[in-house]
């Protein structure tokens, strides 16, 4: 894996690519209250996301917050069963994945972003195939994906290798770069870093930041607010289904986020029945509480925080 | 913020110290049929030495003859495996057409041609029948076309059964039009005292055409992704029910052109004949390099395996060996070329 050392990426910078432009006009990608039931379950709860050209929109949470539910219904495959969503102000009902892709959203799937048996090439422009339906034109889709690979900073041998034998990192960034030569607009990345090394995540973190430099769109969804701060412009914070914290940048700090991920409430509810057990559990769990407070989190700061509670005991009340 | 995507100056190439050079023998064995031509080279030479007549050409004729009435199959067998579908009713399904069009024109006394053009639409249906359940219910191939493949069974043998009072459908060489459709199915040239059959051309022809669609098009692609990852190629658009109801229809439409050739060659079709043949075109391709899990494989792989399939059943009677040896030596075969393939492939995939 080669990775631009920084001073060459300095140098790429003078060239003049699209820079940020900050959200002008109408959100890209608007989530208004959207809510998703599945029978008697309910997985997402009244919320709210919003992500605009050259921003980054983080979406945390843990195991089972409704963050997988969160893409499906933005890239389509799921319609929500409350709730508008809105592109480029303008409401839609996605119908399949196909129609999504067709208005510029485009998702990478953490587990389902490649065929490991395929080429890569073949990979690259799978369901985009370049020339006629008789015969592809495959030395120039070679070409393209080589090109389109080395401006990401991928230099790969041979492009008819199995993708599989690439490392995880430099496959999500195939898929990434894969979205973005199809001209997508937002780009929802799902845990891209979750199976990587420190190393690899910061490869995928900076092509994060590269995408928004183009001037996209990018939902990242994660549970790891060490990853989401660096690269996030909004956050919204996701627990049993329901929202509990949707921030931008300058009103939280990354401890902040990591006591909220870590579940503030629920640590200090822990730390009690820690306290009531005695003996050592009753330390750490003083020692938990003094934590809680020190982060700050114990009064959580924003809206949603009542919607979270009522979700938890619905939740915490069934077997 | 310092990095952007553009990059006028393309970081220098500089060769990974963790991979090495992959030599041009690595590259050969790294193909899906590298398996199958070594094991077809060792049966050649084995039977060419043990077997004098094997030598000559007009008994290599009849071994690429036989080859051809399975390879046929086993191409389509092959492209639905890559798209990692199984079809068990394949073999039965060619009996199937066949009775049926035989069937069809003789009861209704009508040109040969329209009961072939009927059997061609019953076998497209069975095809589609297969593809859609399987796409549909989820339900693995495995058992739905096992369910096919008794059904088809039954019916072949009961309705030949109820409509002839016999276990074979009636001569039909007697019907307008039968000699046009045996000149298209099943013709025979003699060049230089070689007998060459137009199945053993179909079948060239065929897997050149299954070549061309699996590399050079974008439902070769597709199909690939279908059996490789079907819910990332979905997630990315494929519309992989479509491809894999087309793959069982591709193998519907074979079995049509088979049982063709068969009925056209011989006037008359058994009841009960085809069974065990699905495994035949399912051991060529897997054989030829397909992987069981889909997503991997050749069609001049399955075509290879065929090619063995045919050199040994031919070769076991120029050498003057029971027949009843056949199916021990298939099977031994079949073993031999998964553990030959599954070395080879590691081997290779070590050497990248």
């Amino acid at each position: 894996m080669s990775t631009p050392s920084e001073a060459q990426a300095g140098r790429h910078r003078a060239d003049g690519t699209a820079t940020a432009n900050g959200g002008n006009g109408a959100a890209l990608v608007k989530l208004i209250d959207v809510g998703k039931r599945y029978g008697a379950v309910i997985a997402l709860h009244d919320i709210n996301l919003e992500v605009s050209a050259g921003e980054v929109t983080c979406v945390l949470g843990d195991n089972g917050a409704g963050k997988s539910t969160l893409i499906k219904i933005i890239a389509g495959l799921h319609q929500p069963s409350s709730g508008t969503y809105e592109v480029d102000g303008t409401p839609v009902h996605f119908t399949s994945p196909r129609e999504a892709l067709e208005r510029g959203i485009a998702t990478v799937y953490q587990d389902l972003a490649v065929v490991a048996l395929m080429p890569v090439w073949r990979n690259f422009f799978l369901g985009n195939e370049v020339g006629g339906r008789a015969r592809m034109d495959i030395p120039g889709m070679k070409r393209m994906c080589k090109d389109e690979l080395l401006a990401m900073g991928i230099d790969l041998r041979d492009v008819e290798q199995p993708i599989g034998t690439l490392s995880g990192g430099e496959r999500q960034c195939v898929a990434i770069s894969r979205a973005v030569h199809f001209g997508a607009k937002v780009l929802i990345l799902d845990e891209p870093t979750a199976a990587l090394g420190v190393k690899q995540s910061g490869v995928v973190l900076k092509y994060i930041i590269q995408a928004r430099e183009r001037g996209l769109g990018v939902i990242f969804i994660t549970h790891n607010p060490h990853h989401a701060y660096p690269v996030g412009d909004r956050f919204l914070l996701l627990n049993r289904g329901a929202s509990i914290g949707n921030y931008e940048k300058s009103q939280v700090t990354r401890d902040e986020l990591t006591g909220l991920m870590a579940g503030g409430a629920e640590l200090e509810q822990l730390s009690h029945e820690l306290e009531g057990a005695g003996g050592t559990a009753a330390e750490i769990g003083r020692s938990m509480e003094e934590d809680v407070e020190e982060l700050g989190i114990s009064a959580q700061p924003d809206a949603g925080t009542d919607a979270a509670k009522a979700t938890r005991q619905e939740g915490s009340s069934s077997p | 913020m310092a990095q952007t995507t553009e990059a006028p100056v393309a970081p220098p190439p500089r060769a990974d110290e963790r991979v090495g050079r992959k030599s041009p023998l690595a590259r050969l064995l790294a193909r899906p049929e590298a398996g199958a031509i070594a094991g077809a080279i060792i049966i050649y030479v084995f039977f060419f030495i043990i077997a004098p007549p094997f030598r000559n050409a007009s008994s290599f004729s009849s071994v690429l003859y036989v080859t051809s009435t399975y390879g046929l199959m086993a191409t389509p067998v092959a492209l639905l495996m890559i798209g990692g579908e199984f079809d068990l009713s394949a073999g039965v399904a060619v009996t199937s057409s066949a009775l049926c069009a035989s069937l069809f024109s003789y009861e209704f006394t009508t040109v040969a041609w329209v009961g072939v053009l009927v059997a061609l639409a019953l076998s497209l249906l069975i095809g589609f029948i297969n593809g859609w359940i399987v796409v549909k219910t989820g339900i693995p191939s495995f058992l739905v076309t096992l369910g096919m493949f008794f059904m088809l069974q039954g019916i072949n043998i009961a309705l030949t059964q109820t409509i002839t009072n016999q276990v074979a459908s009636p001569d039909i060489s007697t019907l307008q039009g039968f000699n046009s459709a045996r000149e298209v199915f099943s013709a025979s040239w003699t060049i230089g005292g070689v007998n060459i059959r137009t199945s053993v051309i179909y079948w060239i022809v065929f897997v050149i055409i299954a070549t061309w669609i699996l590399l050079r098009t974008r439902i070769g692609n597709w199909i690939f992704s279908a059996g490789g990852n079907p819910a990332s190629a979905r997630a990315v658009g494929v519309p992989v029910g479509k491809v894999k109801i087309g793959l069982f229809m591709a193998v519907g439409f074979m079995a049509w052109f088979t049982g063709m050739h068969t009925l056209f060659l011989f006037n008359t079709i058994q009841s009960g004949q085809g069974v065990g043949n699905e495994f035949v075109y399912i051991i060529a391709a897997v054989v030829g390099g397909c992987l069981l899990t889909g997503g991997y494989g050749s069609a001049v792989g399955a075509a290879i395996g065929a090619l063995i399939f045919g050199m040994v059943n031919q070769g076991i009677v120029y050498a003057g060996w029971n027949p009843d040896w056949f199916q021990f030596f298939v099977g031994a075969l079949l073993l031999g070329a998964i553990l030959l393939n599954t070395y080879i492939r590691r081997r290779a995939e070590a050497a990248i």
